[in-house]
């Protein structure tokens, strides 16, 4: 609790009792604070905190939690599972029982896939992209949106007009289409690109990612419109009020005021609404690897598993429910810290 | 209102031609080209192709091309001769002269299938996508506002509790997760209904649930909220007052009012729903467009990705079209001018 930081910075300091106690009660309120209190007293938020950090934990040790690594092929080891997922699935028969197929090998933790790789080792590295995603996503939309959003709410006048004019048209555009168009644009041009150009060097650096770059790109080309939107409404309300007004009277720059006074206010709807957004960006990516332009094969994503695994789930229904439990408790965890922290940051949101 | 109506079905058509116009510089600045496989063609049968499909023109003439062929009617007389090159989507027989006929919208020929056009390829498969779209959307809002409002007028009680829980799980699967699930569940182990296919009415139901759960779970949050909103204000209570049943002052009074929110999330909703016909469609084994759309800006099948790309944004500006006015039929105080 920060109280205890507090006295701990005045040790020392002869300040009579009554006086120091009123200045630590004072340090320990704020607007931020108060919201942590309101999250952790959130049971569910509670849940999905702990959820992604097991996740983050799992995609950080990944190569710890495993003998293999993703892209290990073992030949002799196609279509295996072990005998507690043979179990787990009522119709999967191993062989030799009547009609039975599954090859029992008991290695490999979720069983293999139908190139002989891992799926347990696949699915945790796959979290890598997933958690990737849903931090880099929300941070990219953040700083176009919210730098869009405020610049044009604060100039305002023609250059507002001009620039919610292109905000509209992006809003009408179907996004889904370009950001498909996009990524095969990406995929495709950049992989063919000169050696030393900029083309050459982002493709270098997105095969490094194994693909995510320009997951990356397209997530944030398509998704800053609803930030910028709401930024914008946000600084318009606030451009009005007092505070502003002394700040601009004792001669704060634009600059200064934008980022001093009117960013820290609107912070708390901004990451509501980007906490909100990001169990979207994270299917959004599973949905381009499932059909087939998001991360680069082999680079294991829970979506391109997904899309392998559902070719035989009648066989070997393993390989894709697996991962596709992987995605919905992720998704699930976001969702549930994401409404904490509306609840927690937004207090009258609640009270509707 | 009129004023209001051409106005924006202007600023539709303004969308889909520059959704036309980037979609044409984007896939032709891509590296490679229909008849680039990896089985090299000779050079002279290159040529041939790439003169025949007009592929050595400028691309600004291309477009133009494309866009004549596509926006300018034509007018046709006597005898007419088919071919996947001049199939139009429109045919409509005027009453003069010998066998006259208006013909519109010529989205060209399929460049990988050479014995379609892609009017061909919409006219199969289109049906499948649509019919598909409408059975998720009846789904999503069969279940989310039934669901929202009960939680609403039974608020803070297990009902709410309940509601809220299916909705939070719904947003939580999208289709790419409950499709292999419910079939793997539904499908494989219980044998209710068939793994995959196209046609009975038994093979839509899985494939239409997977897709617009996500959006009922969607719809029953919001219509829950809004609900709540509405019934806090002071014309229910008047209508409370003056001794209306409670039935009635929910369904005339505070739906109506409550579905507008819920009413503006219907058009990106459609577009959501898009998006998972191509999961949808891949995973039950659907012959549905979303794949040719996939399928073709991988093949770069120009002629395909233009026409599947128009199509899809038509339906997705036409549904925020009808979303608009739907507003105002809800809430006569929005009047467009």
């Amino acid at each position: 609790m920060s109280s205890i930081d507090a006295s701990t910075e005045r040790v020392g300091e002869a300040l009579p009792e009554p006086i120091r106690l009123a200045q630590e009660t004072e340090r320990s309120r704020g607007p931020w604070l108060d919201a942590w209190r309101r999250l952790i007293r959130n049971r569910a938020a509670i849940v999905g905190m702990v959820v992604i950090a097991a996740f983050i934990l799992i995609a950080i040790f990944a190569p710890q939690l495993t003998n293999y690594t993703y892209a290990e092929q073992n030949y002799l080891a196609i279509n295996t599972a072990p005998k507690w997922v043979i179990d787990l699935f009522p119709k999967m028969k191993e062989v030799g029982q009547e009609m039975g197929y599954v090859r029992v090998n008991n290695d490999y933790r979720f069983g293999t896939d139908a190139l002989g790789r891992d799926l347990f080792t696949r699915i945790i590295y796959g979290a890598r992209i997933s958690l990737a995603v849903a931090f880099i996503g929300p941070l990219t939309s953040l700083l176009v949106g919210t730098i869009y959003g405020m610049v044009s709410g604060y100039v305002g006048g023609r250059t507002d007009n001009i620039m919610m004019r292109i905000v509209d048209i992006m809003y009408a555009f179907p996004t889904l289409l370009l950001i498909i168009l996009m990524m095969a644009f990406f995929r495709a041009s950049f992989s063919q690109s000169e050696y030393g150009t900029l083309a050459y060097q982002l493709n270098k650096i997105d095969a490094a990612f194994g693909g995510m770059l320009f997951i990356f790109i397209g997530i944030g080309i398509t998704s800053w419109m609803d930030t910028a939107r709401l930024a914008r409404g946000q600084v318009l309300s606030l451009r009005e009020k007092e505070f502003i007004e002394a700040a601009h009277s004792i001669g704060v720059s634009d600059r200064g005021i934008i980022f001093r006074h009117v960013l820290p206010n609107i912070m708390g709807p901004v990451i509501v609404r980007e906490s909100l957004a990001i169990p979207r960006y994270i299917s959004l990516e599973a949905f381009l690897s499932f059909i087939g332009l998001g991360v680069n094969p082999p680079t294991p994503s829970w979506g391109s598993m997904i899309s392998e695994g559902a070719q035989a789930i009648k066989s070997y229904p393993n390989q894709a429910i697996f991962p596709a439990l992987a995605l919905f408790l992720i998704m699930f965890a976001f969702n549930f810290l994401g409404d904490g922290l509306r609840d927690a940051l937004d207090p009258r949101a609640t009270k509707v | 209102m009129l004023q209001y109506f051409t106005r924006s079905l202007l600023g539709l058509i303004v969308v889909l031609f520059v959704v036309s116009i980037i979609t044409f510089a984007l896939m032709h600045q891509v590296p490679g080209g229909p008849f680039a496989s990896e089985k090299k063609l000779p050079q002279t049968v290159l040529n041939n192709l790439n003169a025949k499909y007009k592929l050595d023109d400028p691309v600004w003439k291309q477009y133009i091309d494309y866009m004549a062929d596509l926006v300018i009617p034509r007018i046709t007389t006597g005898e007419w001769k088919y071919s996947v090159t001049n199939d139009y989507l429109f045919n409509i027989k005027l009453p003069v002269g010998d066998n006259t006929t208006l013909r519109w919208m010529n989205f060209g020929p399929s460049y990988t299938d050479r014995t379609r056009s892609v009017n061909g390829i919409f006219k199969a498969h289109l049906p499948v996508s649509f019919q598909l779209g409408l059975a998720a959307m009846f789904v999503a809002t069969v279940i989310g506002i039934p669901l929202g409002t009960v939680a609403a007028l039974r608020k803070n009680t297990i009902f709410d509790y309940f509601s809220m829980s299916v909705a939070i799980l719904g947003v939580s699967v999208p289709a790419i997760v409950l499709g292999p699930l419910l079939q793997y569940v539904v499908a494989v182990e219980l044998k209710w209904l068939p793994t995959t296919g196209w046609g009975t009415f038994e093979q839509l139901i899985m494939p239409a649930f997977a897709l617009g759960f996500a959006q009922s779970a969607l719809i029953a949050r919001l219509t829950r909220a809004s609900l709540l909103q509405v019934l806090n204000e002071d014309y229910i209570r008047t209508a409370q007052a003056k001794g209306l049943r409670n039935h009635q002052v929910i369904v005339v009074h505070a739906m109506k009012n409550a579905m507008i929110p819920v009413v503006t999330v219907m058009g990106p909703l459609f577009a959501a729903l898009l998006t998972g016909t191509f999961v949808i469609e891949k995973v039950f084994g659907l012959p549905g467009l979303g794949h040719y759309f996939v399928v073709s800006i991988n093949q770069r099948d120009y002629a395909t990705i233009m026409g599947t790309t128009l199509l899809f944004a038509f339906f997705i500006v036409i549904a925020n079209f009808i979303v608009d006015l739907t507003y105002v039929w809800l809430d006569p105080r929005i009047r467009f001018d």
